[in-house]
């Protein structure tokens, strides 16, 4: 045993260890690094496979070719999809590859970069691939001609008029159409039809009744409002929704349209911004909601501790298994504020679950084919058993589907509200806009913001969009 | 080492071993860095190949970008209390589980139980970070349902009609999140200061002790003392922990890729991937991969030339 120092120089023992720490640095930093880096430019350059155009055949789908498609594996699975494939294999004698995941940016966005995309792509979830970043990136096929081919059902008609209204609109970026929306969704609040029978509530139509079944709840020792604090999009809907209502389709287009008065200076705007947060003020949240993820807050209302929650409607599907058997849900549409131009009645429809071509697509003719196969009451249908979810095609439920009691009155809904639907446009076009504004609505909801506040904060987010050199690609009139 | 490198044949034979390694290691991450490099001076939005050469205009917009300030404000607090508290804690336990016991005269050993000690410890290293992110979710429930918040309104501490929202406060969020980087570090740095601990010559102890030295002296003047090395590692190791992050951040937080609420919980790797996926900003993300790699790799020189004193063998 010795005790020494070596104070000059590298030991051999140190310069290794010294190097081992540096070489370390590249762990985190690395795979950040290395997922900047794309596959090159390779131009895939091998010809697409094609047929002969024919009516039947309107892009020309080469028998017996490939057909690569990906699906984004969520709420609705995937085995809609593997019956599409498996009945358009069947027609076309086509092979198809199917890949069903969540981590859709990180499988595909590889393939994007280097030119050998897959064929039909369900763009979606948590992880999509931004329809706006791949449209301006170019990597998106013009569909416009899937809108103008026959339709299967009625070869007299076109594609794009099985579709519902608004379909064609929200899935144009840039004045292409570009993505297919499949999933009609309607948005508002829904509430438990039991809870209520059983408390005597009944279906508020103004924010005043609205916050008087609140203020009931509050009586009760349970929440009136749940939302999904965690992700701030949920409120959103509500604070949106209550703008559209009380200033009109107007008001709702100048947001869309990046005007410089979008917020600040729109007496709709702060109404809405005040009303949701009187709900704050006055102590109807659920306890502890603004911290809660989408299925912590959910499940606590499909255990009636809160009144209401906004959702669009895919929340029965997703609640499958945590809702009571007797629970009997309701969608209502979010009441309104005095002197409202659009009605009670009026509601946020669209659509959800964008299927594109990428431009580059290997078998683009089979892409296109695939989307307009889509748009027919057969696969309609299939989608509907399987996913138990409506779609943009008109109609086109076969009315032997039994449907559970919160689609079903979202369906009453949708009839009821006939022609006054909107929709709002900027989450898909400017995603930055979006998620700065979900920020402020998490500060107003934990009363760290005031109205005011949130107004000054969203124009900005408005104005900041406003600069984007892309911004003027977007339009709605 | 010189004289393997003398002969010839020798040095074939090394070179054999070496070639695969190093093209792997230039293909897969020196290639990688130079790219990125490379697309930091670019508007590439990363979904597509084509892109324009902007120069330094992702970098200034850099300087200027508030929220990746306060990203990179908040990975400098990590660094220096994920580090500090996660050794401290370590070498205390690792201390009392070998050496801090004392029963019997001439006796260096743990205290009593250390060796079920040790593996309880270790246990939190076991678990992936992504199922500690759905754990400590559980703990910090911004309800009722939460452990701490459900003991708390147990015990009368926290009214259940206001509960603390830890993840969603401004002021919390981030200590929240550093106490379990430190609770699952903790582990692995006591197995490894025990480690060494344990080839510290006992006689050392002995000495000490016979010269009457109490616990606190034992530590401070020969357990650190013949430890440093492996404190200087670990501090590298933790630093570089804390200036990741982005798992637990991305996981626990709110917004997209975490860093919520309204940006108190921001690391610089959530930015860089919020703005790499999401917002179709690459290019700028790309720099601001460039900004970590070398603050990285400063921060590593500097800890390793800070921390350098003599070094005792035994």
């Amino acid at each position: 045993m010795s005790m020494g120092s070596t104070g000059e120089g590298l030991g051999r023992r140190d310069l290794i260890k010294r190097s081992a720490a540096l070489g370390l640095i590249s762990v985190p930093t690395m795979s950040f690094l290395s997922a900047c880096a794309s596959g090159g430019e390779d131009g895939s350059t091998k010809g697409p496979d094609k047929g002969l155009v024919s009516k039947e055949n309107p892009f020309g789908v080469a028998k017996g070719g490939k057909l690569d498609v990906v699906v984004f594996k969520g709420g609705f699975g995937d085995d809609y999809a593997k019956a599409w494939e498996a009945a358009f294999d069947k027609k076309w004698g086509t092979t198809s590859s199917h890949l069903g995941t969540q981590e859709i940016a990180a499988k595909l966005q590889p393939r994007f970069n280097g030119g050998n995309p897959p064929d039909v792509v369900d763009d979606s979830g948590a992880q999509q691939i931004k329809i706006d970043v791949l449209a301006k990136g170019g990597q998106l096929a013009d569909l416009t001609a899937v809108l103008d081919a026959p339709s299967l059902d009625d070869p007299s008609k076109k594609v794009r008029d099985m579709l519902i209204a608004g379909t064609v609109e929200q899935g144009t970026q840039g004045g292409k159409f570009v993505a297919l929306y499949y999933v009609y969704t309607v948005y508002g609040f829904w509430y438990s039809g039991k809870l209520f029978k059983e408390k005597g509530w009944t279906e508020p139509k103004t924010w005043d009744e609205f916050l008087a079944v609140c203020a009931k709840a509050k009586e009760a020792g349970i929440g009136g409002l749940a939302h999904q604090g965690k992700y701030p999009y949920y409120i959103n809907v509500v604070i949106m929704d209550l703008i559209a209502k009380k200033g009109g389709l107007e008001a709702m287009k100048a947001i869309d349209n990046l005007a410089p008065n979008a917020f600040e200076g729109n007496p709709a705007a702060l109404a809405a911004v005040e009303a949701v947060y009187e709900v704050v003020e006055k102590g109807y949240l659920m306890p502890g909601t603004n911290g809660l993820t989408h299925t912590e807050s959910q499940t606590a209302w499909n255990q009636y501790k809160a009144a209401f929650i906004p959702s669009g409607s895919w929340l029965e599907n997703e609640q499958l298994k945590q809702t009571p058997d007797d629970f009997d849900m309701k969608f209502l549409p979010v009441p309104t504020l005095a002197d409202s131009k659009l009605p009670f009645e009026a509601i946020r429809a669209g659509a959800g679950e964008p299927f594109i071509v990428p431009e580059k697509a290997a078998n683009k003719a089979g892409g296109q084919e695939f989307l307009r196969s889509m748009i027919s009451r057969e696969w309609s249908t299939l989608f509907a058993q399987q996913a138990n979810s409506l779609t943009v095609v008109k109609d086109g439920v076969d009315p032997n589907v039994k449907l559970r009691p919160g689609t079903a009155s979202a369906v009453a809904a949708v009839k009821t509200a006939g022609s006054n639907t909107f929709n709002y446009l900027y989450p898909d076009w400017y995603s930055e806009m979006d998620a700065e504004i979900q920020n402020a609505s998490n500060e107003l909801m934990a009363q760290r913001i005031q109205p005011k506040e949130w107004i000054k904060r969203a124009q900005a987010a408005v104005d900041k969009a406003a600069k984007d050199p892309n911004a003027k690609n977007n339009r709605r009139s | 080492m010189s004289q393997v490198a003398r002969g010839k044949g020798r040095t074939g034979f090394i070179t054999g071993f070496l070639i695969l390694p190093l093209a792997l290691y230039l293909t897969f991450v020196i290639w990688p860095y130079i790219q990125t490099f490379g697309y930091s001076f670019t508007n590439w939005s990363g979904q597509s190949p084509t892109f324009d050469f902007v120069g330094l205009e992702n970098y200034s917009a850099l300087m200027k970008d508030e929220v990746f300030r306060g990203a990179l404000w908040h990975n400098l607090l990590l660094l220096v209390f994920v580090p500090t508290i996660t050794i401290l804690l370590a070498l205390f336990f690792a201390f009392m589980v070998n050496a801090g016991g004392r029963s019997g005269a001439g006796g260096v050993r743990g205290v009593r139980g250390s060796a079920v000690y040790k593996i309880v410890y270790f246990f939190p290293q076991v678990l992936s970070l992504a199922i500690l992110a759905v754990l400590f979710g559980a703990v910090y429930r911004s309800d009722t349902g939460g452990l701490l918040n459900g003991f708390l309104a147990k015990i009368g501490l926290v009214d259940p009609a206001r509960p603390v929202e830890w993840l969603n406060q401004p002021n919390l969020v981030l200590w929240c999140l550093l106490l379990v980087v430190v609770w699952h570090g903790v582990g692995f740095y006591l197995v490894l200061f025990s480690a060494a601990m344990q080839s510290v010559p006992k006689d050392i102890y002995e000495a000490a002790l016979l010269d009457g030295a109490g616990r606190a002296q034992t530590f401070l003047r020969v357990t650190l003392p013949l430890l440093w090395d492996s404190v200087q590692t670990s501090a590298v190791y933790l630093g570089i922990a804390a200036m990741d992050m982005f798992v637990l951040v991305s996981t626990m937080t709110s917004g997209q890729f975490g860093g919520g609420p309204d940006h108190h919980s921001e690391v610089m790797a959530t930015v860089l991937m919020r703005n790499f996926l999401y917002f179709g900003k690459s290019g700028y993300a790309c720099a601001m991969g460039v900004v970590m790699l070398v603050l990285t790799m400063i921060l590593s020189v500097v800890t390793l030339r800070a921390t350098r004193r003599e070094r005792i063998e035994f």
